[in-house]
């Protein structure tokens, strides 16, 4: 404990993991349960994770260069938190519904969400650019926590509309919000885990402790392990590695489909490290060592699964080359959309007001276009 | 044709209008890819890594480390068509870099063909192993292909390093933006501030305690000079001068002076008083139950009789209204007193003091002066003055001309007070004396009044009951 003294002091609780940071199997019996739920993933199913961890990285560091070069305003920083994505993403089904932060891209990647149109909201402009209800996927919510009710409620009414424990496992829908350790401070969490557990309510509470609320580390924010949050209101819990692609997988799948099954929600807290910035904004270098972050580089999720792909002898060159290339073209079609996206007519605010036509509505749209029709002739007569 | 790119300083952080160079890591003639990291900036809230959203050479460095530059402003030419025929850009008077030059040699440290400089000697990593000549051919560089068909746009793209914070000087120091912000102002090197935080962090309580101790101010003696001088700033190789940057109270010192210097013409007059009937006054408030607890100078008596001056002759409260063409006449007073403090000199103003009896205009002066000691003075204390005095005898001088508080009509000097031979009552007796003196703004006030004011203050102080009178 002394020597990492930037970890919570909840070290000692049991967490699952079923891989270890060298890429080889855990082979802690206490596991076993959770090892047998994921007996099915392959090497094929292994070089997937890969493939989606890799491109979820590339996202990353690309967005991150077209914000520093001042295409986009902002940008929410992900890597290291690559197995708690792609891990629990791959544990939904097309009827499941996610409600992401904003840090989830490998998660919206998975779901089919493009996300170079994650990136509309990133450069201001529009609140989200993807087709929710094709992906079931929500859009970004930047209110810390807000979506943890908005989740919880959309659960209660798939649970109202019988879309749950009815055995079809191919209508049997769950919900999944992913929210981070800063947002278990907020009141929000508490009331929606409090309605899911009385309304036993199919929704699954993703929580990437990325040890960082901004700038407050975790050993500053709670005191009793987050892990245990859940279970004062009725809710059970795990506590996983999170930089442990099989073992989210296995805790996810598990919580998911005692979701989908009429079995109440499950929170999940997926121990893990936010590698980069909080934001563009942000500078960790301002308020933590280098000492943590060496710590965790030596527990990389996506080297992780690059030495157990190694371990299975499932891994070679040519399939890494591939992914590489496969990455850069990503990146190089990000840019270019990126770049091409413009700024939107001013009169796009007043789209989505109402769903309907609106009196109101429409004469500030008209007003406004007026005004800006004034602008530009007092500019033209200079 | 060289087609020319320029990179414009993006907003790096929510909202930032400038940013610091902090180093280039790029010369000119170095030939870059998309992605490269370029420079190093550090703006108000984190020190960050841009790359080159460009692919090229460099042909010129528009703004040079240590350098602030504004958010949208061009701080670097990328020619992104390095090896079409050279012609001459059309506007902006930039020399083409030598394609030839930039590719023969890999070990060459990039030589300065236009604008200043290679920066950092030999800090900067130099060229890159690609080579120039396929660094773009594509008719329109910032944009590279997406295909993998010919090597040449694929080598104009680097996977983007991992950008980050760098982690150079004060970056190794843990320190929240705020307490960042504040050695910046204060010019401390957090990198000389002991840490006392959780997990090395600085607090603000550090960067302050550093700060008292700096005040000290450490003298040295340099080689070359057998003089010692102070510790701080940069010394001339000669050691026969020292320069240090102006920063922060000295700044806006420097600033409002100027300002009130060469807008306001400054008329000053002087009369010398015999204030013995103060310090007996001085001398009975101390003993004073009501006064006790509370510091008692003759400076409060001085305060108090130009408050009834300032009441007798309202006219003195008042500033100048360039925009306007107005004068403004205050009905209030908020008292100015110049304080010297460790960190320069501030003018905070004790508000509405016109409505304060003695007692709270001791109160008041002790609350201010502890304030301004203690380098905890706010801007809303020093703002919208209207008088002021600045008691230039607790260093023993006679007298000045002072510099008006910018915005404010008149400012009285309060000089050392002496015993001295006096001609008092037809006879020479020793008396204590003093000298005032009384600046004021000439466009709007006029010799006669400035007078009157000044005499007011000289009579009040000469005989305190006349404050009865007129008070």
């Amino acid at each position: 404990m002394a020597e990492t003294p930037w970890l919570p002091h909840n070290e000692a609780e049991p967490t699952v993991q079923l891989v270890l940071p060298d890429g080889s199997e855990n082979t802690d019996t206490q596991w076993d349960h959770y090892r047998n739920l994921v007996k099915d993933v392959d090497a094929a199913t292994w070089r997937t994770w890969y493939r989606d961890m890799a491109l979820m990285r590339r996202f990353d560091e690309e967005a991150t260069a077209l914000q520093r070069t001042g295409e986009l305003a902002l940008f929410t920083q992900a890597r290291g938190q690559e197995a708690a994505q792609i891990g629990s993403v791959h544990a939904t089904r097309a009827q499941d519904w996610i409600f992401p932060a904003y840090r989830e891209h490998g998660v919206l990647q998975v779901r089919g969400v493009p996300l170079k149109e994650e990136l509309h909201l990133f450069r201001g402009v529009d609140h989200g650019g993807w087709d929710t209800e094709k992906h079931h996927v929500h859009l970004n919510t930047l209110v810390i926590s807000a979506h943890t009710l908005h989740a919880t409620g959309y659960a209660m009414g798939i649970q109202r509309d019988g879309l749950v424990a009815t055995g079809d496992p191919d209508t049997d829908a769950a919900v999944m919000v992913y929210f981070g350790d800063g947002a278990t401070s907020e009141g929000d969490t508490s009331e929606a885990l409090n309605f899911a557990a009385v309304n036993q309510a199919p929704v699954v509470f993703f929580c990437q402790n990325n040890q960082w609320a901004i700038s407050v580390p975790g050993t500053r924010q709670y005191r009793g392990p987050l892990v245990r949050r859940g279970a004062g209101f009725g809710v059970p819990c795990v506590r996983v590695d999170g930089n442990d692609v099989l073992a989210v997988h296995a805790v996810t799948r598990e919580a998911m489909e005692r979701a989908r099954n009429g079995g109440g929600p499950t929170f999940i807290e997926a121990v893990t490290f936010r590698q980069g910035a909080h934001t563009t904004s942000d500078d960790p270098t301002r308020y933590r060592g280098t000492d943590e972050e060496q710590y965790w580089s030596q527990r990389d999720p996506v080297e992780r699964v690059v030495a157990r792909l190694r371990a299975m002898g499932a891994w070679d060159e040519r399939f890494h080359t591939e992914v590489t290339h496969e990455a850069d073209e990503f990146a190089a079609e990000l840019r270019t959309y990126v770049r091409s996206l413009g700024r939107p007519a001013s009169s796009a605010m007043f789209d989505h007001v109402y769903a309907t036509p609106h009196a109101i509505n429409q004469t500030e749209r008209d007003w406004f276009a007026g005004f800006e029709r004034d602008l530009a002739d007092g500019e033209g007569g200079h | 044709m060289a087609t020319y790119q320029k990179f414009e300083l993006p907003d790096a952080g929510e909202g930032l209008t400038e940013a610091d160079i902090v180093e280039w890591r790029v010369a000119v003639g170095d030939t870059v890819a998309v992605n490269d990291v370029i420079v190093e900036i550090e703006t108000a809230k984190s020190l960050v890594e841009l790359p080159s959203p460009f692919a090229g050479v460099v042909t010129e460095i528009l703004v040079p480390a240590g350098q602030t530059a504004n958010v949208g402003d061009p701080i670097i030419v990328i020619d992104t068509d390095p090896n079409s025929d050279s012609t001459s850009p059309d506007d902006s008077g930039l020399t083409q870099g030598d394609p030839a030059a930039a590719s023969d040699e890999p070990d060459n440290s990039g030589s300065v063909l236009v604008g200043y400089g290679t920066g950092g000697e030999e800090a900067a990593p130099r060229r890159r192993r690609q080579q120039p000549t396929v660094a773009v051919t594509a008719t329109e560089p910032a944009r590279p292909a997406t295909t993998g068909v010919s090597p040449a746009p694929r080598a104009a793209v680097s996977a983007p390093a991992r950008l980050r914070s760098s982690r150079s000087a004060n970056a190794h120091v843990l320190a929240k933006p705020p307490v960042r912000l504040l050695a910046r102002e204060l010019g401390i090197d957090l990198a000389s501030v002991a840490a006392s935080g959780p997990g090395g962090i600085i607090t603000r309580e550090d960067v302050l305690q550093h700060q008292r101790q700096a005040q000290a101010r450490e003298l040295a003696t340099y080689p070359g000079d057998d003089q010692p001088w102070l510790a701080d700033g940069e010394v001339s190789p000669d050691g026969r001068q020292t320069r240090v940057p102006v920063r922060s109270v000295r700044k806006r010192t420097a600033e409002a002076m100027v300002t009130s210097a060469f807008t306001a013409p400054h008329v000053s007059v002087f009369h010398t008083v015999d204030v013995t009937q103060t310090m007996r006054l001085v001398a009975g408030l101390k003993a004073d139950r009501e006064f006790s607890g509370v510091r008692v100078t003759p400076l409060l008596i001085a305060m108090k009789a130009l408050l009834l001056a300032v009441n007798r002759h309202p006219e003195i409260n008042a500033s100048w209204d360039e925009a306007t063409q107005q004068i403004v006449y205050k009905h209030y007073v908020n008292l100015g007193i110049a304080a010297a403090t460790p960190r320069g000199l501030v003018v905070p103003n004790i508000k509405d003091a016109h409505r304060m009896g003695l007692l709270e205009l001791a109160q008041a002066l002790g609350e201010l002066t502890s304030t301004a000691r203690a380098g905890k003075t706010r801007p809303q204390d020093m703002s919208d003055g209207t008088i002021t005095i600045t008691n230039v005898g607790v260093f023993g001088i006679d007298t000045g001309t002072p510099i008006l508080n910018p915005g404010e009509a008149a400012i009285l000097a309060f000089g050392a007070i002496r015993e001295q031979p006096w001609v008092y009552q037809g006879e020479i007796t020793i008396r204590h004396v003093t000298q005032l003196a009384l600046s004021f703004d000439h466009r709007l006030v006029d010799g006669e009044l400035g007078a009157r004011v000044l005499a007011d203050v000289a009579a009040v102080l000469e005989e305190p009951a006349r404050g009865l009178v007129w008070g």
